[in-house]
């Protein structure tokens, strides 16, 4: 135990630091897979038959492949065809597009959810499609979607951690350096699951605080 | 103003309008009183292009409702809806600027300022910051004719506007049309207030099974009615309502 504490106490700021960039990673990845979800259901519902074929072939193959898979692709296939990434920046389009599958699924479910007479009232009011979308449908739908949306942000920042793979500095790649050069295997990734925990415990406390101002709404 | 000239409606193989005749003219003000399942909410729905009828013609202020019409007609008339339908994310002020400030691209002060003399109008302005939630059924309908109004509209469509409230909020919603209905204000109003329709409207039409069975002066359907049908509708209606 008095290892522990000493070995926490000499690896905890290298680990926070990864930690800060899992939580950017996260945030980063999270709007790029909202506004990309929010994209394919929106194609996916266009009166334009090639939008709709576009989202949901996007949807399918995106859905199919290993996230790992993805990443490697932005971050190693995409130099070779002169779009060379920070690995950062690959990590958050990576995570980002694999996720954004996942909350278009959310987002959908959420904009079933919204009440038709709103969507009536507004078109009574004189909105367009456009205006409907922007000012009734998704916010609304996106509302709905919260509890969700926090499920799967709970998801997201565990997968954060395949992120290491492109020599992103996050949380696993930090500790992983680090039961390499101490061989404190042991101390290391439990300090690294602790870490993980103390990021998503308040994560899933929010998602159940969204689910029941949910359910009063 | 408004005009419909043999109207039909199919939902799939049902025909819920079988050939609706009905006129309102401008400041007129008309209830359309009927069963359930007979169609007075499709005739409020096709006006306002919310359905979209299959024969016959539907003009409002000359202008046809179909695909080009629309726009034009739905700035002309503005609807009440029996679940209110307020948007729940936006404040009450909010709500009565919806249309003018996104959709008619209005300044959004000069908006406000219309806004809240609307919500006084109506009784609501010390509400204006509340949200639809906060309200009760009969604060919110009401809201909901302010947000009516901010259309500058020159029908309204109430569809059973009070059918959803509480007993003791039916007055403070009907006070409010009655007073509408004295400034002139054209309206299509389907209620099942039959003392307030004697009261309020200039005429009565009667729904019965997709088409206009009866329509007259006021006072004439509602105690004198023509038709057997109509005053078995009443009979029972004015029994429910003891
Ligand atoms: N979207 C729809 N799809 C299929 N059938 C519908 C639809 N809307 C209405 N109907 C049917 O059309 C008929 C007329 O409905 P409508 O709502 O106009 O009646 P109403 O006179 O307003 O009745 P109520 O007093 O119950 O509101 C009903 O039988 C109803 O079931
Ligand atoms: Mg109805």
């Amino acid at each position: 135990m008095i290892d522990f504490l000493n070995d926490a106490h000499a690896f905890l700021p290298m680990l926070l630091r990864g930690l800060l960039v899992t939580l950017e990673l996260t945030v980063c990845a999270l709007s790029l897979s909202l506004a990309l979800g929010v994209v394919w259901v929106v194609m996916g519902r266009a009166g334009f038959a090639p939008w709709r074929w576009i989202s949901r072939s996007v949807i399918t193959v995106v859905r199919g492949i290993p996230i790992i898979v993805q990443l490697f692709f932005i971050y190693f296939v995409l130099p070779d065809w002169g779009l060379d990434l920070p690995p950062f920046v690959a990590g958050v389009m990576g995570l980002g597009l694999a996720y954004s599958v996942y909350q278009a699924e959310n987002i959908r479910g959420g904009i079933g959810a919204v009440d038709k007479g709103l969507v009536e009232a507004g078109e009574a009011l004189g909105m367009n499609r456009v205006t409907l979308w922007r000012r009734v449908i998704l916010p609304l739908g996106l509302r709905h979607a919260l509890p969700s949306i926090g499920n799967t942000m709970v998801m997201l920042l565990k997968d954060t951690s395949i992120a290491s793979t492109i020599t992103i500095a996050e949380l696993t790649r930090e500790g992983q350096l680090l039961a390499i050069s101490t061989f404190k295997n042991g101390s290391v990734y439990a300090l690294i699951a602790l870490l993980y925990l103390a990021a998503s415990l308040p994560l899933g406390a929010l998602v159940k605080t969204l689910e029941r101002k949910g359910r009063l709404a | 103003m408004i005009v419909l000239d043999g109207v039909t409606k199919r939902f799939g193989d049902r025909t819920v309008l079988k050939g609706v005749d009905l006129a309102v003219a401008r400041g007129e003000v008309l209830c359309l009183i009927g069963g359930s399942g007979s169609g007075k909410s499709t005739i409020l729905r096709c006006i306002n292009g919310l359905e979209r009828h299959d024969a016959g013609t539907i003009t409002v202020g000359g202008i046809r409702v179909d695909d080009q019409g629309l726009p034009a007609i739905r700035r002309r008339v503005a609807m009440v809806f029996q679940r209110f339908n307020l948007f729940p994310h936006r404040t009450v002020l909010d709500n009565v600027i919806e249309s003018p400030v996104h959709v008619h691209r209005e300044p959004v002060e000069q908006a406000r300022a219309r806004a809240i003399e609307l919500l006084a109008r109506v009784d609501m302005a010390d509400h204006a910051h509340s949200l639809p939630s906060a309200l009760s059924g009969g604060q919110q309908q009401r809201v909901g004719i302010a947000r009516a109004l901010a259309l500058r509209p020159e029908a309204i469509l109430f569809d059973e506007p009070t059918s959803a409230l509480d007993p003791e909020r039916v007055g403070e919603v009907l006070r409010v049309m009655r007073e509408l209905a004295q400034d002139g204000m054209t309206m299509l109003i389907v209620t099942h207030e039959i003392d307030f329709a004697r009261e309020v409207a200039d005429r009565v039409a009667f729904v019965d099974q997709g088409v206009i069975a009866e329509t007259g002066a006021a006072a004439d359907v509602l105690t004198a009615p023509q038709q057997a049908r109509t005053a078995q509708f009443l009979a029972r209606v004015l029994h429910r309502n003891g």
